[in-house]
């Protein structure tokens, strides 16, 4: 066995290695060639033309060779070795320093992202703030919510829910409707659009209890589509695809952000400055967020929490044990849609406008694969995954200095999702378990211990 | 009864390139229990790919038989998309066999938004249309002005799937790389201890999906006449839908849930609103799923403690 290990990470046969690096060539130039080298064009008669782009498909197979021949005879050769090599036993100070990080780091996140406002005003001032508030702070935070959200029916509970964007959307245009036509505001309709989305994760879990694992995402996939669907054609109610605009903003106990006398900024003699408002949204989602974060702990140490984390290990197990399994299912998708609910209307009031495109599949696979990258389960995990994900793809946006390597016809925006899928896959290979695998159990004996990734199950559902 | 007749033959025209998108998810959900959601993806990249080379047979070349190019289509259409697919299991699926369960699932998501923006870049935004193809139609029955038709390309689908079907059910059956896969759908441990080469046989799987889906594509393109790098995401959740209808792992049922899905979709725009079609599909998925949750062909579901 050693010795045949030993033959692998040895042999750097230089011959195969260049046979492999170039049958992958041909692979790539077998799948590049026609997509990228044969670009079809619509031409002033609305014909399709071919141009073709051999310089393009040639630097891309290129890089495919050289890859690969670096990934087989220097990075896998490497990593291997790094792998047999035994790890020397972690010593005291490398433990006490890894329980601090534990210990200090949502402490200290915590306090930075309370003050993250002021130290974005501060660097550079109200006006620039507005960018790095909105839409690196409040862009975030809304995925974290939802990260946290559905970590509860995931996570937690087991029970792999590819809608979850269904109820974000009732949660969403509950606010909407119910602002714009009954003038009620964002402090009643906030816990309102949740119970309704609530309902409807009670409604949706009902049928579905039975089914199990990759039916159970398939139907749930489908009634996150039926909602949408129903969204764009329900024209009366939601005004289909055109979608619903002029949603009201949310006022601070009745003080609205505008330039009215009685406005924010006149009654506290400060100049007029839209940042304000978005500073209140950050402050606002970044409360909801750790609500959910909070009612999630508390729930795990309650019964129906360690019911949800028994159900997730073993289903079987648990009935025999006496839980209810129908009830503790329903909470979960209750709970999780009821967060799901918070975090629309609040999306609803910031955006101000709200249409079926904002409820794609796409966002549910984002949401799920935030919790899954995140380590299922682990608060902390979900909530790094949502900032590199998110936080990441919004930083390509910033890309601009690339026009002036690749030329000004180069968007860097439309590679945005391609990275992003990318990314997706290398973490996924890269570290399956997701970020922050282990566990801390809420029940112990004796001594609190971290539960290795390798021992926690994924749940059937 | 023409209108029936009419949607008759729409739906079994749609329901045929469900079905054959269909397979590709089922064999490989039986083989290794993993849902592809690239595989949609895949479909629209196989038609991307029949697009191009039809072109280039047709303007560059000059190849005037339509029925030749689109015979050649087919061909380079089935080997590239197996080989793209090939290469997607590879670097995307393998290292995370035997890894829990969620993972390659994330994977396949990741896999599925690459493809398609992919196509987005290197292809650009627009629809690509292209000229008809067999513009001809048979009529079958009229009555008071009302015609029920079958046009040459609905003609050209049916043979086609049903010429491929039936090759893909000789090769599932009687050959050994047929048997080899159903072993392993079976009991992989017990295969590999019998000599399969596992690995092997799960690509080879998703070669097959792949060349059905390239088909499925080729024919999407030629019905529709027009293609654009979002066209995966929907059919791809239909033939999935399809699949699970049909119960997933069996062959016969992607095919059957395939023709179901696409008739009750022409059905309900035909009899009711198109608007809801997509709607009908899916709620009668959750019903059926409800009462019969192993779908309609598929073996029921085991607990084992």
């Amino acid at each position: 066995m050693a010795g045949a290990t030993r033959k692998d990470t040895d042999g750097l046969n230089a011959a195969a290695a260049v046979k492999d690096a170039i049958l992958a060539g041909v692979i790539a130039l077998g799948i590049f060639g026609p997509l990228v080298g044969l670009k079809s064009e619509q031409n002033m008669r609305n014909e399709l033309v071919l141009t073709t782009r051999w310089g393009l498909v040639a630097i891309i197979v290129g890089i495919v060779i050289v890859g690969r021949f670096l990934l087989t005879t220097v990075i896998w050769p490497t990593l291997r070795a790094r792998k047999m090599r035994d790890k020397p036993a972690p010593t005291a100070a490398q433990i006490a320093r890894r329980s601090a990080i534990a210990k200090w780091f949502p402490s200290t996140s915590l306090v930075f992202l309370f003050l993250y406002p002021a130290i974005v005003v501060s660097l550079v001032g109200f006006q620039g703030s507005l960018k790095w508030v909105d839409n690196f702070g409040i862009q975030i935070l809304i995925y974290v919510m939802l990260g946290w959200g559905l970590n509860i029916v995931v996570g937690l509970a087991g029970l792999l829910d590819l809608g979850y964007v269904a109820f974000y959307a009732v949660g969403a245009y509950s606010y909407a409707l119910l602002s714009i036509h009954f003038g009620l505001s964002f402090w009643l309709l906030l816990p309102l659009a949740g119970i309704l989305a609530a309902l409807w994760g009670i409604m949706l879990g009902f049928p579905v209890l039975r089914l199990r694992g990759d039916y159970l995402a398939i139907v749930t996939l489908a009634f996150g589509e039926i909602i949408r669907l129903v969204l764009i054609n329900f024209r009366e109610l939601t005004n289909g695809s055109a979608g619903i605009s002029s949603i009201p903003k949310i006022t601070l106990f009745g003080i609205p952000f505008d330039a009215s006398p009685n406005g924010f900024a006149k009654m506290f003699g400060l100049p007029l400055s839209s940042a304000y408002y978005k500073i209140f949204l950050y402050y606002l989602i970044l409360l909801l967020a750790l609500l959910t974060a909070y009612v999630t702990i508390r729930l795990r140490r309650l019964p129906v929490g360690r019911a949800w984390e028994a159900l997730r290990e073993d289903e079987i197990a648990c009935r025999s044990l006496g839980i209810n399994t129908t009830n503790t299912k329903l909470t979960a998708f209750a709970l999780g849609a009821m967060f799901g609910g918070f975090a629309g209307s609040f999306f609803a009031a910031r955006q101000g406008f709200v249409s079926p495109e904002s409820f794609v599949f796409m966002e549910s696979a984002v949401i799920v694969a935030i919790v899954v990258l995140g380590g299922m389960g682990s608060m902390i995990g979900v909530a790094l995954a949502a900032v590199a994900m998110i936080g990441g793809t919004e930083m390509l946006r910033e890309l601009d200095f690339l026009k002036a390597v690749f030329g000004n016809n180069f968007d860097p925006d439309q590679f945005r999702m391609l990275f992003f899928g990318l990314a997706m896959v290398l973490v996924m290979i890269w570290k399956p378990r997701g970020f922050v695998g282990a566990r801390e159990p809420t029940v112990f004996l004796a001594e609190r211990k971290s539960i290795s990734s390798s021992l926690v199950k994924e749940g059937h559902g | 009864m023409e209108v029936f007749l009419q949607q008759l033959i729409n739906g079994i025209t749609l329901g045929s390139i469900y079905g054959l998108i269909a397979i590709g998810y089922t064999m490989v959900f039986g083989i290794i229990g993993m849902v592809n959601f690239a595989h949609g993806d895949v479909f629209m990249v196989a038609a991307f790919l029949a697009m191009i080379f039809f072109l280039l047979l047709t303007t560059v070349f000059g190849l005037s038989s339509i029925i030749l190019a689109l015979i050649i289509v087919l061909v380079i259409a089935m080997v590239l998309t197996s080989l793209l697919s090939w290469t997607i299991e590879r670097v995307a699926y393998r290292p995370l066999r035997g890894s829990f369960r969620l993972a390659p699932l994330i994977s396949a998501i990741g896999m599925s938004i690459v493809l398609s923006n992919f196509i987005q870049v290197a292809q650009g935004p627009r629809n690509k249309p292209l000229p008809p193809m067999f513009p001809g139609t048979i009529t079958l029955m009229e009555r008071n002005g009302f015609a029920a038709t079958i046009s040459y390309k609905q003609i050209l689908i049916w043979v086609v799937t049903a010429v491929l079907l039936a090759a893909f059910w000789y090769l599932v059956q009687k050959t050994s790389l047929g048997r080899a896969q159903r072993a392993c759908e079976q009991d992989r441990k017990m295969a590999a201890l019998l000599g399969i080469n596992v690995d092997r046989t799960i690509s080879l799987t998703f070669v097959m999906g792949a060349a059905l889906a390239a088909v499925a594509g080729t024919l999407y393109l030629t019905y529709y006449g027009v293609v654009n790098f979002s066209d995966g995401f929907t059919p791809g959740v239909k033939a999935f839908t399809a699949a699970v209808l049909g119960g997933i792992g069996s062959l016969p049922g992607a095919v059957l849930g395939g023709l179901l899905i696409g008739l009750i979709e022409t059905f309900w725009s035909g009899y009711f609103s198109i608007d809801y079609k997509d709607v009908a599909a899916f709620s009668i998925l959750a019903i059926v799923l409800i009462f019969m949750p192993q779908g309609l062909l598929g073996r029921p579901e085991v607990e084992k403690v």
